[in-house]
């Protein structure tokens, strides 16, 4: 029996051992692009599907005219886990495309994807001098640049123009007690006191809400400086939860899940069911991606757009929002390294490239030069979104190798607390921090 | 000295010989045709059963070695893991009510069904289609009419009946599952038909000529003879109800609202999920094997108590 246990034992620590995924560094090569080339076909796995994979095929093409004895053959549809099970499975793919910058971290601190500093180094190319500060910030971690951005989304507010001037109003809000007011102001109901039009909805599972509360109008601290987490000792998570549950009280949190069920729910965000689009919501927080939802949706609905108010304490602040978009870079599996950072260096940072998928995508562009395209950047609806981008406060909250873990455990607490189900906010946030750091400490 | 072996003496030595190689030969060809499922078991079973109790000793990531903490993840889940303790109450929940809820219902219909003479076939085919359904088409089809404004809300609006927010109240969230699971009842309920039909007539009939009242019968007849197929429902369903994931995914929403509202539809499957996804694969291995102990022991305790209330024909067990 003990011999049996023994051989089980060996079995498994064998298996696991060759399960288990491990890496060295690989000596940099850059390819010189005028020199003569052996034929070389990359694979690239990428989220993008439908409409979006046939843009990016677009632009692929433009990189095959440019380096024409490369192929690339486009995998689509890939999501974060798949990535991942790729480089542990030692897939040959190439380069990765991922629609999530929250797993940058990940990536970077494990070597999944390849420390791009090397590339950029024998490049001689000073990202600093291309790509804005807030998208370097998110693609890389702790120092390792192990992603570039390709494209981002800026998140702020939308306004429906005619509810606006009907109740009186001529601007935006630019502070939350202003947006507070007239959210109130703009709210309607029916005779039998259901919702029947929302001025703003507060509920942090509606839409892009999720993003709103991770704080950025409220300069929310995520982490101190011995990276433990700071829910518990930063005041503006309080404040921002409070504002939250006026807003929620205000309308009656089953009064909300009504409404927003009888909207059709989360999926009614990508139909035209979409209630800003259906004119039963005036002030929308949402991505850039809207406007080109609305005219795709043949909404008739007028709308302007500008940042997101911020916290009354901190007009600093108005300007700036959530940014964050996908990301490429190349996994430690690549077969053809060399080439494919030809392909990453052109989709992140060839001005026309980036441009092309900007306006066809309609997000927002990721290098100084591309943001000076003029259709985009005199575009009066999205222009409020590249400055966004661009401003000196606007961040993706701070991510770890945990990925969503801290952000899920904190929608988690925020769901009770909006519900009325947390008696005691502080107590409830240090409980929060303690669960976000041993989450974080899991990994 | 030389000795020569008489064919007399010799003879039992070869009798003893070949039913050895015979013996040996049947294993072999055993073997043989048992390799596939053998390879199979090991490499797909076995081998990634005895690899995840050691990862789940570990931090392991996928993308890097393993690396030892002892009991550590199992120390968090229990200690430390606020989230763990809402999926298994949610969970509890499922099988405390929902498998009882289930059996009861796929009885009753069976039973209904068997009474039913004309068209009968037509019956069974009506309560066994929403089986051949897709689980994530049955769920979004009863998002769609488990919705506020939806057909069921709008009945219970004109019956002036309260209407829930179903999927989107923790409240009434489970419940909704459950309705959910009666719906797609077809498989047991099938089963049970079969049961009932089975049970002989001569055990009625002496039951009416010793007077015995509907109830009586389905109590010390129905029961007792279906009971095997009971027990049969009830270790499925506790099995199938500890990792009751799909359902529960597509109902709160998907990916973005894994176990919303408010927690209510976070099972302990959709945890575990939810670990993978951040890739702690160490700890979502210790939930694993977490959840394959406690089924393993519902099910010997299932099996321990079956002795007691099973009813086999024949006395057979």
């Amino acid at each position: 029996m003990k011999r049996m246990l023994c051989v089980l034992a060996s079995f498994a620590l064998f298996g696991a051992a060759c399960t288990a995924g491990g890496g060295s560094k690989e000596p940099v090569e850059t390819v010189n692009p005028s020199g003569s080339h052996a034929p070389v076909t990359l694979t690239v796995w990428d989220y993008f599907t439908e409409r979006e994979l046939s843009n990016l095929t677009g632009v692929l093409n433009q990189f095959k005219q440019q380096y024409p004895w490369i192929t690339v053959n486009v995998v689509p549809g890939k999501r974060p886990i798949d990535f991942v099970r790729g480089i542990n499975a030692g897939e040959t793919f190439d380069v990765a495309i991922d629609s999530e910058s929250t797993n940058v971290p990940f990536y970077c601190s494990t070597g999944g994807l390849v420390d791009l500093s090397s590339y950029l180094q024998a490049d001689g190319t000073d990202l600093s001098t291309i790509i804005p500060p807030a998208a370097l910030k998110y693609t890389s971690y702790q120092g390792v640049q192990c992603t570039l951005p390709l494209l981002t989304d800026a998140y702020g507010l939308y306004y429906n123009k005619d509810m606006l001037a009907a109740a009186g109003f001529s601007e935006p809000p630019k502070t939350l007690s202003e947006l507070t007011a007239m959210a109130k102001k703009l709210t309607v109901r029916n005779p039998d006191g259901s919702l029947k039009v929302v001025g703003f909805m507060p509920l942090s599972t509606f839409y892009e809400n999720t993003n709103m509360y991770n704080g950025n109008a409220w300069g929310t601290q995520w982490y101190q400086e011995d990276e433990s987490s700071a829910f518990g000792t930063d005041p503006a998570w309080k404040d921002m939860l409070e504002w939250n549950k006026e807003m929620v009280d205000y309308y009656g949190y089953n009064d909300l899940q009504r409404f927003f069920q009888q909207l059709g729910g989360p999926n009614s965000e990508w139909s035209s069911a979409n209630g800003f689009e259906q004119g039963k919501i005036a002030l929308l927080y949402d991505g850039e991606w809207r406007g080109t939802f609305i005219s795709d949706d043949k909404s008739k609905v007028d709308f302007g757009t500008a940042a997101f108010p911020v916290a009354d304490d901190k007009p600093e602040l108005y300007g700036s929002g959530q940014v964050g978009g996908t990301v490429v870079g190349i996994p430690k599996t690549a077969e053809h390294p060399s080439e494919a950072w030809l392909l990453v260096k052109f989709l992140t940072m060839n001005t026309k490239a980036v441009q092309t998928l900007a306006n066809l995508l309609g997000n927002v562009p990721t290098t100084f030069e591309s943001l000076k395209d003029p259709k985009l950047a005199n575009d009066p609806l999205f222009k409020p979104f590249m400055e966004i981008f661009q401003n000196e406060h606007s961040y993706l909250l701070p991510l770890t190798p945990a990925a969503s873990a801290p952000a899920d455990l904190f929608a988690d607490f925020q769901g009770k607390w909006e519900a009325g189900k947390v008696s005691d906010l502080q107590s409830g946030l240090e409980d929060l921090a303690t669960a976000v750091d041993q989450q974080v400490g899991l990994g | 000295m030389a000795t020569t072996l008489t064919a007399r003496e010799a003879a039992p030595a070869i009798r003893r010989r070949r039913p050895r190689s015979g013996r040996f030969r049947r294993v072999a060809i055993v073997l043989l045709f048992m390799s596939p499922w053998i390879v199979g078991f090991l490499a797909f079973i076995l081998y990634p059963m005895l690899a995840s109790l050691y990862f789940s000793f570990t931090k392991y990531n996928l993308l890097q070695p393993p690396e030892w903490v002892g009991l550590f993840n199992y120390k968090f889940m229990f200690l430390h893991d606020p989230l763990f303790w809402q999926s298994v109450r949610n969970t509890v929940w499922i099988v405390l009510f929902g498998v009882p809820v289930s059996i009861v219902f796929a009885v009753g219909t069976a039973m209904v069904l068997t009474r039913v003479k004309v068209g009968s076939g037509v019956y069974r085919t009506m309560f066994f289609l929403p089986t051949m359904v897709p689980a994530v088409a049955a769920t979004l089809s009863f998002v769609f009419l488990l919705n506020p404004s939806g057909p069921i809300n709008t009945i219970l609006r004109l019956l002036h009946i309260p209407q829930p927010l179903w999927f989107a109240s923790p409240q009434w969230s489970k419940p909704a599952l459950v309705g959910l699971s009666l719906w797609a009842i077809g498989e047991t309920m099938i089963i049970f038909l079969a049961a009932l039909l089975d049970v002989p007539r001569q055990l009625y009939e002496a039951a009416d000529m010793e007077g015995a009242g509907p109830w009586q019968k389905f109590r010390h007849v129905t029961l007792p003879m279906i009971s095997p197929v009971i027990f049969f429902s009830v270790v499925i369903g506790v099995i199938f109800g500890f990792q009751y994931f799909t359902q529960a995914y597509i109902a709160s929403g998907g990916q973005l609202h894994l176990g919303e509202p408010q927690g209510s539809m976070r099972f302990y499957a959709v945890w575990m999920f939810q670990q993978i996804q951040y890739s702690h694969m160490g700890y979502a291995s210790a939930l694993a094997w977490v959840l394959f102990l406690v089924v393993m022991a519902c099910t010997v305790v299932l099996i321990k108590a079956s002795r007691r209330w099973v009813h086999y024909q024949g006395g057979f067990r």
